[in-house]
């Protein structure tokens, strides 16, 4: 028996993205169009460049399988993701599905404020797809995981935004589809509901059900699923054991040489005001470059422009290995004092920059990702892997045996040796 | 594999994606494997929409009753309309109610999908919901209302005759133009929120040029059927039969043009909303 549980076959989706040009024509021209064609102006929206958002993305998924999706900003995973759970249609190609498909990422769709938790449940259910019978058989359970018991007849919109969460998730969460779709880049809520989302996928793909994943989050990605397939602009470019879809997602295709620029067309609309200009990895001489050495000190700079003051910007990096562990992550604004300071940022043009003391890594490649956010307020800009660099550990404490150290770091200890 | 909660036994549905060319067919088999979510939509319009209302269901009461009373005031006792010979206020009621629930079910409907914009971008389901669901959820202020009307015929010692049978069709020509309507103006809002401007002025005029505030009898009768062409004259005039017993105008010409265009309105409204709904998503 085939144990398909999705087939892909070369899929595609054409986007039009209205233009400058095309957005401001005049009435008249509008009328004047209108008038000559009317039939196909109904239809069609008139003046539109078109672009593929995918195309050519083909693949299979066995029933049990956890497949994840991993690629930049824009390479077309949430676009792969609604294809299969049937919101936008493909343009081209064809894709089959066996089975009920269930997303974590539209958790609470449909949700309304007036009507009470309980009523909020069957509606949302009946959206999702369940029927009217299941969603009573599951209604106890639904609220003990969400644990609202004693404001199921209140209206939705007295809960805190944790309760809201928590009943939304639940439901979603009890849909028990043969396939499940993950988009954790749209998942919501702070990191105990992210973690109880990732949870729930663990337990999910434990049971042996079906999970499509899209993350950017490598260790998660390693922790949860066995393959992957990386998209970049809207193709596929491999699939692979997640250790080595990891490894190249994270050290190819990189503007290498220690310097990552951003044109403005990989800046997306929503991290204005803030507008990244360039990252990069600096040595000791102060060369740009991302050869560097253990033993010296390695400075990170990241150069943006604010176009307006942003209240509570912190501007930061994070450091990963090429497997996609984090090492540390830090922000510019950690020192209270810096804190203060720097309240609301000007706008302006500024250099960020940061000193990764000598002694401090150990040899291998690393990852350096961007972030740029108000806490709690916004996320402006985030290039989870905007830059890497080889660290050579030449001089490193221990470099007089050749073995290879574990560890992402490679501290220069003050060790004592006490003889009593 | 053990544990699996799946259960295997039954092979799940198979769905195929694929890009649909041109006008696309119906896809009646989804609707009916979502059936219910007609159901929980249209309870969750009926029961928003009084939540936070003080008179709450009475509004569906006060609406048509009062168009009826300003009516009767102004069109039948200082312009002395005729109402073919019924007391105005029933004569006026009998059209209001229905037209009250028809221009109510088309503005609902047209706006219903650029509403319900958040579900659409996110989660599949036969779209065509959206518009059905806000048309049902009008017709119960309609049967509110009817209490109203109930209660002017005993009050005008009206009694009902075996005719009063053929209102459920009736209401059905209203719900089927309106749910045409809704479908036109529903996907054209969500490219053009230009339709939102257009619906209250449609649905003022539409009131104007339906038999609402003076007889059919009035308009010269070869140009009845002509006249029948918009549904709400055979619904309106339909209703004066079916309740008063009125028989000045109505035949059976000008239903059959009525319930002609009012199907006509629906299908095309259906393969329109269709063709365009692929294209839901991206816009809204």
């Amino acid at each position: 028996m085939s144990n398909l549980a999705v087939r892909v076959e070369d899929i595609g989706k054409q986007y039009n993205i209205f233009t400058e040009s095309t957005k401001y024509t005049t009435l008249r021209d509008k009328i004047v169009e209108t008038i000559k064609k009317p039939v196909s102006t109904l239809f069609n929206p008139a003046g539109s460049e078109k672009f593929w958002a995918l195309r050519h993305v083909s693949f299979t998924l066995e029933h049990g399988q956890v497949l994840g999706i991993i690629g930049k900003n824009g390479a077309g995973k949430s676009t792969l993701l609604k294809i299969l759970s049937r919101v936008v249609e493909p343009t081209e190609g064809i894709a089959e599905i066996h089975g009920r498909v269930g997303s974590l990422l539209e958790v609470g769709t449909g949700f309304h404020p007036e009507l009470t938790g309980r009523e909020n449940i069957f509606l949302n259910g009946a959206i999702l797809g369940m029927k009217r019978a299941e969603i009573t058989r599951k209604f106890d359970e639904i609220v003990a995981f969400s644990e609202i018991e004693k404001f199921i007849d209140t209206p939705v919109k007295r809960y805190s935004s944790g309760m809201y969460m928590r009943l939304a998730f639940a439901v979603s969460a009890h849909l028990e589809p043969e396939i499940l779709v993950v988009d954790e880049v749209l998942a919501v809520g702070d990191a105990e509901f992210q973690r109880k989302c990732l949870g729930k996928m663990s337990d999910v793909a434990s049971e042996g059900r079906t999970v499509m994943f899209v993350s950017h989050n490598m260790s998660a990605i390693q922790r949860l699923t066995q393959e992957c397939i990386i998209l970049d602009h809207g193709k596929m470019i491999m699939r692979a054991p997640t250790a080595q879809a990891v490894d190249y997602y994270l050290t190819n295709d990189f503007a290498g040489d220690g310097e990552r620029k951003y044109s403005d067309d990989e800046i997306p609309t929503s991290a204005h005001p803030f507008k990244p200009i360039a990252i990069r990895t600096i040595d000791k001489a102060g060369h740009i470059t991302d050869n560097l050495v253990s033993t010296d000190p390695i400075t990170i700079e990241i150069e943006y422009t604010l176009a307006q003051d942003i209240t509570g910007l912190r501007v930061g990096v994070y450091l990963m290995t090429s497997r996609g562990e984090y090492v540390f992550t830090s922000f510019d604004t950690d020192e209270p004092e810096r804190f203060q300071k720097y309240s609301v940022r000007k706008a302006g043009h500024y250099i960020s920059r940061c000193i990764i003391p000598a002694d401090m890594l150990n040899s291998g490649r690393f990852v350096i990702g961007m972030n740029a956010s108000s806490y709690m307020v916004k996320r402006y800009f985030a290039d989870e892997r905007a830059i890497n660099f080889n660290v050579n550990a030449t001089g490193a404490p221990g470099m007089q045996w050749v073995e290879l150290r574990h560890g992402p770091v490679r501290p220069r200890l003050d060790w004592t040796i006490e003889e009593r | 594999m053990a544990t699996t909660t799946l259960d295997l036994k039954k092979k799940p549905a198979m769905v195929v994606i694929k890009p649909s060319k041109g006008w696309v067919g119906l896809n009646l088999k989804d609707l009916w494997i979502y059936r219910e979510l007609v159901y929980f939509l249209t309870w969750r319009d009926i029961k928003v929409r009084y939540k936070q209302s003080v008179l709450g269901i009475l509004w569906a009461i006060l609406k048509p009753f009062m168009s009826m009373v300003v009516f009767t005031i102004f069109f039948g006792n200082f312009a002395k309309i005729p109402s073919d010979g019924f007391p105005y206020p029933i004569f006026a009621y009998t059209a209001t109610l229905p037209m009250e629930m028809f221009t109510n079910a088309m503005t609902v409907a047209s706006r219903s999908m650029v509403a319900s914009g958040s579900m659409i971008s996110k989660i599949y389901f036969p779209r065509m919901i959206v518009p059905l669901a806000s048309v049902m959820s009008s017709v119960v202020d309609f049967f509110i209302g009817f209490v109203i009307l109930i209660g002017m015929m005993l009050f005008y010692h009206i009694t009902p005759t075996i005719a009063t049978l053929w209102l459920p069709l009736l209401i059905l020509l209203a719900l089927v133009t309106a749910l045409g309507i809704g479908f036109w103006a529903s996907a054209l809002m969500v490219r053009y929120r230009d339709v939102g401007y257009i619906m209250p002025f449609l649905s003022s005029l539409w009131t104007y040029i339906t038999p609402v505030v003076y007889p059919a009898s009035m308009i010269p009768e070869k140009w009845r059927v002509l006249y029948a062409l918009n549904p709400m004259t055979g619904v309106v005039e339909g209703f004066r039969y079916a309740l008063l017993g009125s028989t000045s105008s109505l035949s059976l010409p000008m239903i059959l043009a009525s319930s002609g265009i009012a199907i006509l309105i629906l299908i095309s409204g259906l393969f329109y909303f269709r063709r365009m709904e692929k294209q839901f998503a991206d816009m809204i």
